[in-house]
């Protein structure tokens, strides 16, 4: 395909609405009849529910209704045995406990004051058991995954780098963090009928959502229609289709009307899962020349007893540095705790945290330059699979971003760079993030004054999705991208894939391509031209003539087998400079450079806000964010946006985003590897050695904070 | 007022309020055979209506240059009026606990956080919100700074950050980068967007000087 404007920078197609208030969220949809759910938490950690005294709460006033396990309809999904069970935890299915917060009741009533008072009325007996909510006191009851993927990963030989000449052998510890994002998880849901269901409901795939609710309700798909057209942010808590979700379709029923049910900043910390905490053991085993004779990488993470959560926190380390040994061990802990869920970079960024501080530790070991040790050991295949990639642009990552980060000022010896009072220090940290391509499919829709119309049921939860695909339509047809609206969000829009996984562009962007040259070709032959022919089509003239009121057409798009032939990834390289003061412990990022090669970019503007992000989630990782639990009682103590930090304005310096932009030839017609994820993964090593090099002092335990930096010695 | 206490006690009929009354009255009349969500349905319209004149508190407030004269009752929070009630959604509820910013709106020209603010504490006020900003079709340098510097991504802390950098522009707080950035450190945004909501409020701040 030609790229004339793939690449431009063009302002967001939703940006008027989002700045004027006129962007509609899930939850703020006028329904009439509206009903507000509130959920009334668990207050033990384990057990089963005795009794529940719902009198007070259904007498107060303004109350329709309080559904608990002793009262609540079954919903047909949730029992043994179901056509399409629903995973996880089952609201008021039955009286067992499994974590603290979790629902046991939900109160629907006339406003949210009432809702909320009344669910305050709500008392439960319990019958408590003992809990396990401690990861280290657990660690050892950590159990490999069922899923084949998880098993052990031997090359060569396990643990080989254990005689190897130069060794690093290390921990590093990440603790939970929360997705957070602004807007709280909200469902309105209302029935049509028995057999009819409508939500709105903040998803990154209504599709997805669409087959949720149908399965776990016994619905016909086509007669439940999803809505989600804007997202306030999610990161990966809206991937799936989450307990409140269920309540409020059940509740609507119940009541019949419709039923908003918003959860708390505080239960989101619960209810929609988030990075579980992590331990990894890192073995790193060099010759005297820097050359890897050894990886072993194992990782420990936190899940839920009454549901597995899985991610690939071990695999960066089976293809990321050539090594002619790497094995790889993981497991989980299974506590009473709500289950994660993948959160931005998922398990690829908590594994590069731990690899790619290793490999530095291991730098200063070898008194090698951290970017001269990973060219050492650049492969320009795919070891884990012996398969080439489809492309990989790594060391022009390093390059350029060495040169803007001012690599040449670092210290190789940690802690002698000041300016004034403050330890200066630079540090790089990499990543790699799966390129996939799931199929997709498109509607077009051409009017007789030549605009143009695109649905496809994908979602936007910030990247400015309708924005790219408007681009790529528009560079496809070679028409202004003003003649173009994309349309997302709807489950009754042609088949696409979740907002996860960074695959939107790769997918989404291939559909909308394929669409657009599906209906050039349809011109073409209503014009009686070849159907390749690449004459300029004018697109209005040709529906008048032909007297046609609108031609439309449906096009699906997937991958052949470019994945069975290559290793398709983006990378990244991410460079830091901070400062760190040594009375207070203060670390200052001053500057971040993140580059990525994730193929070719689609829009330049969004692009660089997406990568700035993703930097800024790296950020609190990296220094302020962490879950704090209360083993005592099975709580989080800071389940609130002022004792969970994530960043603020003032914590982010100015972020430069570069791009390779080279696309990809294989894995599809726009050369679009994906930015989403990659944009976080590396942050977090990157600063950290920067603090070691600014410091001398390596903190293995996430976030670094001052307290760390002054203690560390 | 002994009626939260009854009502927490959970004390049978006349030592309840009106309206435990009411709810009570009508169980027995439907002789507690039928579902009570039903009965609460057909009766709620005379629990309204006595909430109405014993419970709410009337509210006239100017938003956006539109009189609005409702009842509520004294708990509901300014955030929610506007948001549940006047149907005006661009104010966002982030936290609701005055810790995120995304609710940010303008009272007498103060920018505060409607979500700690009590609907009948503004009586006689004059608010102004996101929707308030642009004149007819005319959006306020601050809206074209942030769409032209991709100051967002998801939009959902947009409204407030914006509010804010209105008002942090009138108070004369954008003297420096540091200045901006620590003043606007009271609304979050998740998505990260910081560095290009700074640019874009050094945009409008240079281009009043
Ligand atoms: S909703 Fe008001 S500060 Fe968060
Ligand atoms: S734009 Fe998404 S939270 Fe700020």
């Amino acid at each position: 395909m030609k790229h004339d404007m793939i690449g431009d920078p063009l302002n967001r197609v939703d940006g008027r609405l989002k700045v004027t208030g006129g962007a509609t969220y899930s939850g703020e949809y006028k329904i009439p009849g509206l009903t507000y759910g509130v959920l009334v938490p668990a207050t033990i950690t384990s057990g089963t529910l005795v009794s529940m005294d719902t009198k007070a709460a259904e007498r107060a006033p303004g109350v329709l209704a309080v559904i608990t396990p002793f009262n609540a309809p079954k919903v047909p999904g949730f029992q043994p045995g179901a056509a399409k069970p629903v995973k996880g935890l089952k609201l008021f299915n039955d009286d067992q406990v499994h974590f603290n917060g979790q629902p046991i009741a939900l109160v629907v009533a006339e406003t949210f004051e009432r809702a909320t008072y009344a669910a305050s009325l709500v008392k439960a007996t319990y019958k408590a058991a003992p809990f396990e909510t401690d990861f280290h006191k657990n660690f050892d009851k950590g159990v490999v995954p069922n899923e084949g993927k998880y098993k052990d990963y031997v090359r060569g030989e396990a643990d080989a780098y254990k005689n190897a000449p130069v060794i690093v052998e290390q921990d590093y510890m990440l603790p939970s963090e929360m997705h957070n994002p602004m807007e709280l998880h909200v469902t309105i849901a209302f029935w049509d009928g028995d057999d009819k269901v409508t939500l709105y409901t903040k998803s990154q795939g209504v599709i997805g959502s669409q087959r949720a609710i149908a399965g776990a309700f016994g619905l016909d798909p086509a007669n439940v229609q999803i809505n989600s057209r804007f997202v306030g942010g999610a990161f990966g808590s809206s991937l799936r289709t989450w307990p409140h979700e269920f309540a409020a379709v059940q509740a609507a029923k119940l009541v019949k009307r419709p039923v908003k049910l918003t959860l708390t900043r505080e239960q989101m910390f619960t209810l929609v899962g988030y990075r579980p905490l992590t331990i990894q053991k890192i073995g790193l085993g060099a010759a005297a020349d820097g050359k890897l004779v050894g990886i072993t990488h194992e990782s420990h993470s936190q899940t839920a007893v009454y549901e597995e959560f899985t991610e690939n926190a071990v695999n960066v380390s089976r293809f990321l540095y050539a090594s002619p040994n790497a094995n790889t061990r993981y497991k989980v802990v299974p506590l009473n705790v709500g289950v994660p869920a993948p959160m931005r970079g998922p398990g690829e960024a908590t594994g590069s945290f731990a690899l790619e501080s290793a490999l530095d530790e291991l730098s200063y070991k070898l008194k090698l330059d951290p970017i001269e040790l990973r060219l050492r050991n650049y492969t320009y295949t795919d070891p884990e699979r012996n398969l080439p990639w489809s492309s990989k642009f790594l060391k022009e990552c390093y390059q350029q971003g060495s040169e803007r980060i001012g690599w040449d000022k670092r210290p190789a010896e940690p802690g002698t760079l000041r300016d004034g009072e403050w330890m200066v220090g630079y540090g790089i940290g990499c990543g790699a993030f799966g390129a996939y391509r799931s199929k997709t499919s498109a509607k077009i829709k051409l009017l007789p004054d030549g605009t143009v119309n695109i649905q496809s049921a994908t979602s936007d939860i910030g990247p400015g999705t309708a924005t790219s695909m408007t681009l790529i339509a528009a560079d496809t047809l070679g028409i202004p991208a003003d003649k173009i609206t994309f349309e997302l969000g709807n489950s009754s829009f042609p088949v696409a894939p979740t907002q996860g996984g960074s695959q939107t562009c790769s997918s989404v962007g291939s559909a909308v391509h394929d669409v657009c040259v599906a209906l050039k070709q349809k011109l073409n032959s209503l014009a009686g031209l070849p159907t390749d022919s690449t004459a300029a089509i004018d697109y209005s003239s040709i529906l008048q003539k032909l007297n046609l009121p609108v031609l439309e057409l449906t096009q699906d798009s997937q991958a052949g087998d470019e994945a069975k032939n290559y290793s398709m990834y983006s990378f990244s390289a991410h460079f830091a400079q901070v400062y760190v003061h040594p009375l207070t412990g203060v670390v200052k990022v001053k500057k971040l450079v993140a580059v990525v090669d994730g193929g070719k970019i689609v829009n330049r503007k969004t692009a660089s806000s997406q990568m700035i992000g993703g930097a800024v989630g790296g950020l609190g990782m990296v220094l302020t964010e962490e879950a704090v639990f209360d083993d005592r009682y099975g709580r989080y103590v800071n389940g609130n946006f002022a004792d969970y930090h994530v960043p603020v304005n003032a914590d982010v310096p100015d972020i430069e985003a570069i791009f390779i932009d080279k696309p990809d030839p294989i894995i599809n017609p726009v050369g679009s590897k994906g930015l989403g994820e990659i944009s976080l993964i590396g942050v977090a090593a990157a600063v950290a050695n920067a603090v070691y090099n600014a410091t001398g002092k390596r903190i293995r335990e996430l976030p670094i904070t001052p307290d760390k930096i002054l203690t560390t010695t | 007022m002994s009626k939260k206490t009854n009502q927490e006690k959970g004390e049978p009929l006349l030592g309840g309020s009106r309206r435990d009354f009411l709810k009570q009255s009508s169980l027995l009349s439907a002789m507690a055979l039928t579902p009570g969500p039903v009965i609460k349905a057909a009766e709620e319209q005379w629990d309204e209506k006595i909430a109405d004149v014993f419970e709410k508190v009337q509210v006239n407030l100017e938003v956006n240059g539109v009189m609005h004269s409702v009842k509520v009752e004294p708990r509901v929070t300014l955030l929610d009026l506007l948001r549940e009630e006047l149907n005006l959604t661009g104010s966002k509820k982030g936290c609701d606990r005055g810790q995120c910013g995304a609710c940010t709106v303008h009272v007498n020209g103060v920018r505060i956080n409607s979500c700690l603010s009590l609907a009948v504490t503004n009586t006689g006020k004059k608010i102004t919100t996101i929707e308030g900003l642009a004149t007819n079709d005319q959006l306020h340098p601050m809206q074209e700074a942030f769409i032209k510097h991709d100051g967002f991504q998801c939009g959902y802390c947009t409204s407030g950050q914006i509010m804010s950098a209105v008002a942090l522009v009138k108070e004369g707080r954008t003297q420096s980068r540091e200045q901006i950035s620590e003043f606007m450190s009271g609304n979050i945004c998740r998505c990260g967007a910081y560095s290009n909501i700074v640019k874009a409020i050094q945009e409008v701040k240079n281009s009043q000087l």
